[in-house]
């Protein structure tokens, strides 16, 4: 009968089976061969590749960052293999071509890919270990110009934009993990919104990995143009191994004059048994730019998977009057860490910036708010707020903030504001007598202290978040 | 309907409760009136299944159930509900969703529907009235920056919305001006029924003219030293604990 907060039972993690298909598994191991494989497989153009060489050639002199506030055993960079693929993969004119088996995995995760049983507005790219299976509704966006199709269609579709943007935001040699993910990315999402075109439909990618001992890496690239509006939401999953796999994707937004990017991202990947094994090293850089003249870049997350999660969505703000926001809901149950923040480089004048992050730790988990708001100085009249709100549930936890500012232009405005709390006996109490039982009062506690993030969801999204979010707690109160 | 013998509960190692007896029947109010620190709001408590009390000695039948063997959460289920004397703030979970969530987790274990938001809503406009609570004070976040007043006043008014068998009210008058206690008055007396039964803790015989009790108990050190009518409560007033603290004294000696 009572609330042992500290008692930890075994969480159920319900995406983690395996598909069993054939699939196209390039041997372990990272050298110049695997990439010029990679990318003859995708039979990119040479500059592609003379920059994915470049990339690697860089990586192999630089050094894992071992600032982050999270502990792993080092990784094996030749053990894991850069490229799967289901077999069957040809190209698809329609889902009737779409293996089987794929189709009843994405149906099992709850991302029907029948246009007709689809959430109504909402496009989806379905990344499957290295490849994009599918892109639905393609037709029905173009007819207003917006392209949504996987990074490798685009580099054959549309290599004057691909070649112009990519790497315009995170650069080949941006940090190790991007320049390993730019030497080996293997698919994506490519999306294109032209010039005054609100972007008639919710557009997203569902990544999972299947593949045994692989790395996904992924790259995202969006642009919109002028006076454009497109919201973006991502998911991930990944069947439950007791052997961690690395997955380093890149994402770049590019925001020109007066438009808005809106970025979702519902992180469920495998975060390891009760005992902390296994689950997936969430390794990930996330950039926009907010290149033109009152432009806008909102990034939401919810992190609730991975064993270790290492991530910072940023926004740049070039432009005068941009605007870049964070909103951030992070959760580390059983022997889970989280680093995870954002960057706002305020550089336009007038511009200004929303950082809003919830971190709650369970059990063992570890969660760590970085950030970092830099007032360049040229930028007049910047603005910023944060506040990072962390919420501890048991006594085995931790949560940690690590916030930078740096200020150089001295009419700058800043406001900073954190807290931490420890969930209330009280509040739990309060629930359990008019009828709650501990678990669900835990999750009505903690949505609660969420809702300022969810709240920015697309509404479908932000019902599935809280149900996400009640499910990562299961077993947090005994 | 509900039966507590010799009940010894602790807190801590301290002994608060020292052999309680005490016996609810439907359809009653009992106030128990006692001085600070004489074990009021642990009795309370312990009622509600706070874990922190711990019951050494003694038993609690509610509706010929053993009260002690169930979850706090299931006591509720049961029928038994606690207006707090400090409710708790839980920020970013309106007042209304908690409260819908509550009805719905109650009939579920009656094995009845949940209610639809629409039927919900007419059953909170209706209670509303009542309590004189605003729509702008159920959409608000549970008791976040609620004055003193409105806390206690949306005590009873879940009160109201969950209809339990055996309300137990802590202190709900402390704090209250006297046109709130009317408002908190009223809608307790609504509730009167010949199914349900009141435990009305205060300190003050003020709110018992609104609330008539059919009995009155002195708590006074853990254990009820004297019983009696409506008139009990008037005659403390008057002479305030003190005698009593005595004759128990003379008693044990």
């Amino acid at each position: 009968m009572s609330v042992d907060l500290e008692k930890l039972a075994e969480q159920e993690y319900k995406y983690g089976f395996v598909t069993d298909i054939e699939q196209e598994i390039a041997p372990a191991g990272l050298n110049e061969d695997v990439i010029r494989m990679i990318s003859a497989k995708k039979n990119e153009p040479e500059w592609l590749l003379e920059w994915r060489l470049k990339a690697y050639k860089n990586w192999l002199t630089m050094k894992e960052p071992k600032w982050p506030n999270v502990h792993y055993s080092p990784i094996d960079y030749q053990a894991i293999s850069y490229y799967a693929a289901p077999k069957k993969k040809q190209t698809l004119e329609s889902l009737d071509d779409l293996d089987p088996e794929i189709k009843e995995t994405y149906d099992k995760l709850g991302i029907p890919l029948d246009e007709q049983k689809m959430l109504a507005g909402v496009a989806v790219d379905a990344v499957f270990d290295s490849v994009s299976v599918i892109t639905t509704f393609k037709e029905k966006l173009a007819e207003d110009g917006v392209i949504f199709c996987s990074i490798s269609d685009a580099v054959q579709e549309h290599p004057e934009l691909v070649k112009e943007y990519l790497g315009s935001v995170v650069p080949y040699n941006d940090n190790f993990f991007a320049a390993l993910n730019t030497a080996v990315f293997t698919d994506g999402s490519f999306v294109y919104i032209p010039k005054g075109v609100r972007c008639p439909m919710e557009l997203s990618t569902y990544f999972r990995i299947n593949a045994e001992n692989t790395g996904q890496f992924e790259r995202t690239l969006i642009i919109a143009e002028e006076g454009s509006y497109v919201s973006y939401l991502e998911g991930c999953t990944a069947p439950a191994r007791d052997e961690n796999q690395l997955h380093a994707a890149v994402v770049e937004l590019i925001a020109h004059k007066d438009a808005t990017i809106k970025y979702s991202t519902i992180q469920n990947w495998y975060p390891g048994d009760s005992e902390g094994k296994g689950g997936i090293y969430n390794f990930v850089t996330k950039r926009g730019r907010c290149l033109g003249q009152s432009s806008h870049i909102s990034w939401t997350q919810v992190e609730t998977g991975s064993a270790i999660t290492w991530k910072y969505p940023s926004c740049i703000l070039e432009g005068d009057n941009s605007v870049g926001e964070f909103y951030s809901v992070a959760l580390t149950n059983r022997y889970q860490q989280a680093d995870t923040g954002t960057k706002m480089i305020h550089i336009g004048k007038n511009t200004s910036s929303t950082i809003i992050t919830k971190g709650i730790s369970a059990g063992h988990g570890q969660n760590t708010y970085r950030g970092l708001v830099q007032i360049g100085k040229d930028a007049t009249g910047a603005r910023n707020y944060s506040q990072c709100d962390s919420m501890l549930i048991g006594d085995k936890c931790g949560a940690h903030t690590f916030p930078y500012i740096e200020v150089k232009n001295s009419t700058a405005q800043m406001e900073h504001e954190a807290s931490t709390s420890k969930i209330g006996e009280d509040q739990i109490f309060y629930c359990q007598q008019r009828g709650l039982s501990a678990e669900d009062a835990v999750s009505l506690i903690v949505n609660g202290f969420c809702k300022d993030v969810f709240k920015e969801l697309p509404f479908e999204f932000a019902v599935e978040a809280e149900k996400l979010l009640s499910i990562s707690l299961e077993g947090s109160v005994g | 309907m509900l039966e507590i013998k010799n009940l010894h509960v602790s807190v801590e190692d301290q002994e608060i409760l020292k052999g309680l007896n005490l016996t609810v029947n439907a359809g009653e109010v009992h106030s128990i009136m006692g001085p600070n620190g004489s074990g009021k709001s642990t009795l309370a408590l312990v009622l509600a299944g706070r874990e922190s009390y711990k019951v050494t000695k003694g038993e609690i039948i509610f509706e010929g159930k053993d009260l002690l063997e169930l979850s706090p959460e299931d006591r509720a289920r049961e029928g038994i509900f606690l207006a707090f004397q400090y409710p708790v703030e839980i920020p970013g979970v309106a007042n209304t969703y908690l409260l819908r969530e509550a009805l719905n987790s109650i009939r579920k274990y009656r094995g009845e529907e949940p209610l639809k938001h629409v039927e919900f809503g007419r059953l909170a406009k209706e209670k509303m009235k009542v309590m004189g609570i605003s729509d702008n004070l159920l959409k608000r976040a549970v008791n976040e920056g609620f004055s003193g007043g409105e806390k206690k006043r949306n005590e009873i008014f879940q009160m109201q919305i969950l209809q339990p068998k055996l309300a137990i009210m802590d202190e709900t008058d402390s704090g209250l001006d006297i046109d709130a206690l009317k408002i908190v008055a009223n809608g307790v007396n609504a509730l009167r029924s010949p199914e349900r039964a009141f435990i009305v803790i205060t300190h003050y015989q003020r709110i018992l003219d609104y609330i008539v009790p059919d009995f009155v108990h002195v708590l006074v050190d853990g254990k009820i030293v004297k019983s009696g009518g409506k008139e009990l409560a008037l005659e403390l007033e008057d002479k305030g604990y003190g005698w009593l603290e005595e004759e128990k004294i003379a008693a044990n000696n």
